[in-house]
Order: C-alpha cells, then sequence, then structure tokens
C-alpha cells in the first residue's frame, strides 16, 4: 500500500455543512436568482439571497421619461402578466390627470387584466407542478396561453411585452375578432384548466411534495409585506380589487378564495380557484361590454385630448393632429403637481405606483412598488429545514418574477 | 365605524404634538411628516393603538430633494390598516449630510430589504438594521445612484463610441 493522503484543508473536517452556490443561472430556478445555501445532507440549515443581476435602474430611467415612455419601462417588470402593469402605470396617471374614464372602457381593461391573471397563474402553477416531477400539463397549457396572446395581439399588436392601452382607454377598439377570440377562449379554457386541476390538484406525488413545503402563518406573512394569492393562501382575503375597487371592479360579482396553511399546495390552490374566479370576471365584463348599444358601443377611451393621442389617419393628414401628436410623444404637455399612490391586484399581489409630480414633463420621483421584492425576504424562513428539492419548489411556487424583483 | 383621517390627525396631534406636521389630504389619502427622532416611536404607536391598527407596511422609499436645504432626503412608509382600509404616508425628512434614521425592520420584516434598497439608491443611513448594505447594486458602488446630484448620461454625447453596436 502506498502512502498518499489526501491534505483536506484547514477545518474542514469539523465544518458540517456544506455551502452550495445556487444559481444566478441555475436551470431549477425559473429566473436570474441566486442563492446561497447551507445544507446539512440535503437539508437547508440557512440561506442568502443575492439579488440585482437583471437591475435596469427602472426608476432613475423614469425620471426624464414623459408618461408614455415610462409604459415600456412597466411591461418589463412581472412580463408575465404586462397588461396589468401597463394599466396599473395607466390608471395612476388616470388619477394624478383626473381623468375619468368611460364604463365601457373600464370593462374592456377588466377583460385584458383577467385575461393576464389568467396566464401568469397558468406559467406559475404549471411550473409548480414541472419542479414537482409532472412536465405534461406545463406543456399541454401552453397553447391555452397562446390564445391569450392572441388575444392580446389582436388588441395592440404584441404578445409578451405589451405597451397595451393609453391613458383613458385603448389605442383602438377591439376588433370583432377579439372578440371571437375571447370566446373562443372562454369555450375552451376551463377544459384545459380542468384536466390541468385533475392531473394535479388530487394527485398524490403532487400532494405529498407540495403540503407543509414553504408554510407561513398570516401573522409573519402580514408582517412581511405578502400581498396577493400569496397572502390569501395564509388566509387573509385582502384583494385590491375588492379593498380599493379600480376600473369598476366593484361591477363584478366575484369570490376571494383563501386558503388555510399558506404552504405551496394552498398557493397552488388558491391560484386555480382565482383563474375560475377570473372566467366568471370575463364573462360579466363581457357581457356588459356587449350591453352597449348605438354610441355607445363605439367608446374605447376617454376625452383628454392633452394626453390621448390623435388617430394616426388625422396624424398623417391634419397639421394640428400631427402637432398634438408630436408634443404628446415628446412631453411637451406638463403634468399638474402632486403626490399619487395607486394600486392594481397584479398577478403576484399588490402592484404599487407611488409618482411624484414637480409639475414638469417627466415625474420627479417614481417608485414601483413590486410585490415579488417584498415577499422574497421571507424565503430563507420559508426553507429553513426543508430538502434542497422543495427549497427549489417553494421557490416558483412564490411566483417570482425576476424582472419584477429586481426592477 | 372605521376611524376618518381628522380622527388619525388629532389622535397624532394630541400624543406627539409639534413633532408631527404638514398634514395633508393627496387624493383622499393623509399625508404628514414627523420629526426624525420620532419616526419609530410615530410607527409603533401607529402599529399598536388598536383604533389606528396600521399594522401594513405597503412601502417604503426614499426622494431627493435637492433644493430643500437641512431636509435633502426624506423616506416615506405608505401604511395600511387592512380591517378598515385606511392608507397613510409618513414621509420623514433628514440633511444629506446626516442621513441617519432609526430602522422599522423590528416592527416590520417587510422594511428589511426596502430600507436595503433605500440605503442602496439614496445612502439613507438606517440605524440598527440588522444587514445594511447594498442589494440591486454591486457593493463596489461608492455613490448613491438615485439622488439628483447623478444626471442621467447626456444623450447628445459624441464622445462615445458606439460602433460596436451598431449605432457608430
Amino acid at each position: 500500500m502506498t502512502d498518499h493522503h489526501i491534505i483536506l484543508p484547514e477545518g474542514s473536517i469539523e465544518k458540517q455543512t456544506t455551502t452550495l452556490n445556487l444559481g444566478p443561472t441555475h436551470p431549477a430556478t425559473h429566473g436570474v436568482f441566486q442563492n446561497i445555501m447551507e445544507l446539512d445532507g440535503e437539508r437547508v440549515v440557512s440561506t442568502e439571497q443575492t439579488v440585482g443581476y437583471i437591475h435596469r435602474a427602472f426608476e432613475k430611467i423614469a425620471e426624464r421619461r414623459p408618461l408614455y415612455q415610462i409604459t415600456p419601462l412597466t411591461d418589463r417588470l412581472n412580463y408575465c402578466s404586462s397588461p396589468i402593469n401597463n394599466m396599473g402605470w395607466h390608471l395612476t396617471c388616470e388619477k394624478l390627470l383626473g381623468v375619468e374614464t368611460p364604463k365601457r372602457v373600464d370593462y374592456l381593461r377588466i377583460i385584458i387584466m383577467e385575461l393576464a391573471r389568467i396566464s401568469d397563474h397558468l406559467i406559475c402553477n404549471s411550473i409548480v407542478g414541472v419542479d414537482a416531477g409532472a412536465f405534461t400539463g406545463f406543456l399541454y397549457v401552453m397553447q391555452y396561453r397562446e390564445l391569450i396572446y392572441e388575444i392580446y395581439e389582436e388588441v395592440c399588436g404584441s404578445r409578451l411585452t405589451t405597451n397595451i392601452g393609453r391613458i383613458g382607454g385603448f389605442e383602438r377598439n377591439f376588433s370583432n375578432t377579439a372578440f371571437t377570440k375571447l370566446e373562443k377562449f372562454l369555450k375552451e379554457y376551463p377544459v384545459a384548466l380542468g384536466e390541468l386541476e385533475s392531473l394535479l390538484t388530487r394527485n398524490r406525488i403532487f400532494m405529498e411534495r407540495t403540503i407543509g413545503g414553504g408554510a407561513i402563518s398570516a401573522e409573519r406573512a402580514l408582517n412581511y409585506g405578502f400581498t396577493g394569492p400569496n397572502l390569501r393562501a395564509a388566509g387573509v382575503d385582502y384583494d385590491v380589487r375588492v379593498h380599493s375597487p379600480y376600473s369598476s371592479y366593484e361591477d363584478m360579482e366575484f369570490d376571494i378564495p383563501v386558503g388555510k396553511t399558506g404552504d405551496n399546495y394552498d398557493r397552488f390552490l388558491v391560484r386555480n380557484q382565482e383563474m375560475w374566479q377570473s372566467m366568471r370576471i370575463i364573462k360579466q365584463a363581457y357581457e356588459k361590454v356587449q350591453s352597449f348599444k348605438g354610441a355607445d358601443a363605439e367608446v374605447y377611451h376617454a376625452d383628454v385630448p392633452e394626453y390621448y393621442l390623435p388617430k394616426k389617419e388625422d396624424v398623417y393628414t391634419k397639421m394640428e393632429a400631427l402637432i398634438w401628436h408630436f408634443k404628446i410623444i415628446m412631453g411637451e404637455v406638463d403634468m399638474p403637481k402632486g403626490e399619487v399612490y395607486k394600486s392594481v391586484e397584479g398577478g403576484n399581489g399588490e402592484l404599487g405606483f407611488y409618482l411624484i409630480s414637480d409639475g414638469g414633463r417627466a415625474p420627479f420621483r417614481l417608485h414601483f412598488r413590486r410585490p415579488c421584492f417584498i415577499y422574497y425576504q421571507a424565503y430563507p424562513e420559508l426553507i429553513k429545514g426543508a430538502m434542497l428539492s422543495d427549497a427549489i419548489l417553494t421557490m416558483s411556487s412564490l411566483n417570482l418574477i425576476a424582472g419584477e424583483l429586481d426592477a | 365605524m372605521a376611524i376618518t383621517n381628522e380622527q388619525i390627525e388629532q389622535k397624532l396631534t394630541e400624543k406627539f404634538g409639534e413633532t408631527v406636521s404638514h398634514f395633508e389630504d393627496t387624493f383622499g389619502m393623509l399625508c404628514f411628516e414627523v420629526q426624525k427622532e420620532q419616526n419609530l416611536k410615530l410607527l409603533q404607536f401607529l402599529h399598536d393603538e388598536p383604533e389606528l391598527g396600521f399594522t401594513f407596511l405597503t412601502d417604503l422609499c426614499g426622494v431627493n430633494y435637492p433644493d430643500d436645504k437641512g431636509r435633502e432626503l426624506a423616506v416615506v412608509y405608505h401604511l395600511h390598516n387592512l380591517v378598515s382600509n385606511i392608507r397613510i404616508r409618513v414621509k420623514v425628512f433628514t440633511a444629506i449630510d446626516e442621513p441617519n434614521i432609526y430602522t422599522a425592520s423590528k416592527l416590520f420584516a417587510a422594511a428589511d430589504w426596502m430600507e436595503r434598497e433605500t440605503f442602496d439608491f439614496y445612502g439613507v443611513h438606517f440605524i440598527g438594521h440588522p444587514n445594511l448594505k447594498r442589494i440591486l447594486n454591486v457593493d463596489e458602488m461608492d455613490y448613491f445612484p438615485l439622488r439628483k446630484e447623478y444626471p442621467l448620461e447626456d444623450q447628445l454625447r459624441i464622445d462615445k463610441d458606439d460602433q460596436m453596436f451598431g449605432r457608430g
């Protein structure tokens, strides 16, 4: 026998835990997340998150941009449901400018926002399935997200980063094709959602993987600033759509699903139920949209010439329209002074816009309240003592979106 | 019966006297200032007093007012009473050469990262914060980018070579 010895670094024998760098670009984490974990075998002892890998300084950039140039920035926050961000931003501007939107616009906005919520929850829930080992559901529901994207495309021309809508309404009326596609979606989607549910909800493997993992009590969740489905899964029925209704949500009849334990399984169930509720809301909103007759049925924006872009045909043929177009795009119209906080129920929580205007062309200060930046802080507490694979599952069930986290 | 903005104002003036000021109603939301030595006491009072019950910290961010001498930096708290559904906005001003404010992270776990973010962008030093280091920017950064003294890049600059990016 030879006398070869492996020389170990000083102190490495005494060290009881392993340090693992998970991320920033790990295939198991959906997005740019880095976690430095201390592991005891496969159990997580502690973790420290590093964020900011895709920080793009939106708040600084926004200080030089007029209102419409900020809309594309909001697209890139939670890019799974960008229409909600766009409309949240336009609602903030409308609050500052004192614009009243017609009812038809509100209902059309509700349709788009609830479609966005469905696409957001659909991705999140099916990704939870993927991390628990069921890839089929994720691939299967993609074609239903596609139906939603086709509706966006019909309304605004783009799919992922939508830049949808204008201050006071939409850039154009919904075409008949858009409504046909909406009807198709309303008809086909419930079947697929039912199938996704039957694939996962009572699946033994899925239940055992998710029940009890990443649980948080209602009290801790509130202290950590949880909002949205994550808070509701812990049993608190806080929903911005009901507490401070915007865009005529008060006219809609819907329930807020709540969970009990705040674990991964409850978060999954709450999101699933919310999709059913969103379907309910869309149906009601669509009925209301159809009930408008005559000239009312053609209304798709409020009358705010200072901020609503004139029609393209007019811009190309009339001098006044061209001037207004230029003034709006270049931010020649000054905003009124004031401070506004407006929040909407985003896909993963309360998305807030805090806008300070000093009466100039661009905001003096714009702060985004990004829900996942706030609740990601709780991650070490959620996964303490859990298996590494459950930590991954917990991360996806929190619906973290890197773009929103880092702003 | 939900408490009104006037009642909140009255209650706070009774308790804190001169240290709370500039009450105003902006778009239905009560907004006021508190002296920086009192910020934690005020937040605790708002949190604990059963009639007020502002137990949810919605948002915390910094603002820079470069022209306001002696109070260049502000920290803005948005608090929410979830039971009566009332929101308020509390502002704390501080001088830029002495940006020390007590941390609220013991009271609200949510404040931890939001204070780190405010430190990162505005250099507000939160006294008693457990882990006050940069969060979104790189650790080596030696300035606070969201302060107004750091302008955005001049769009008309000509000294930059963009040829590699097809914009030569």
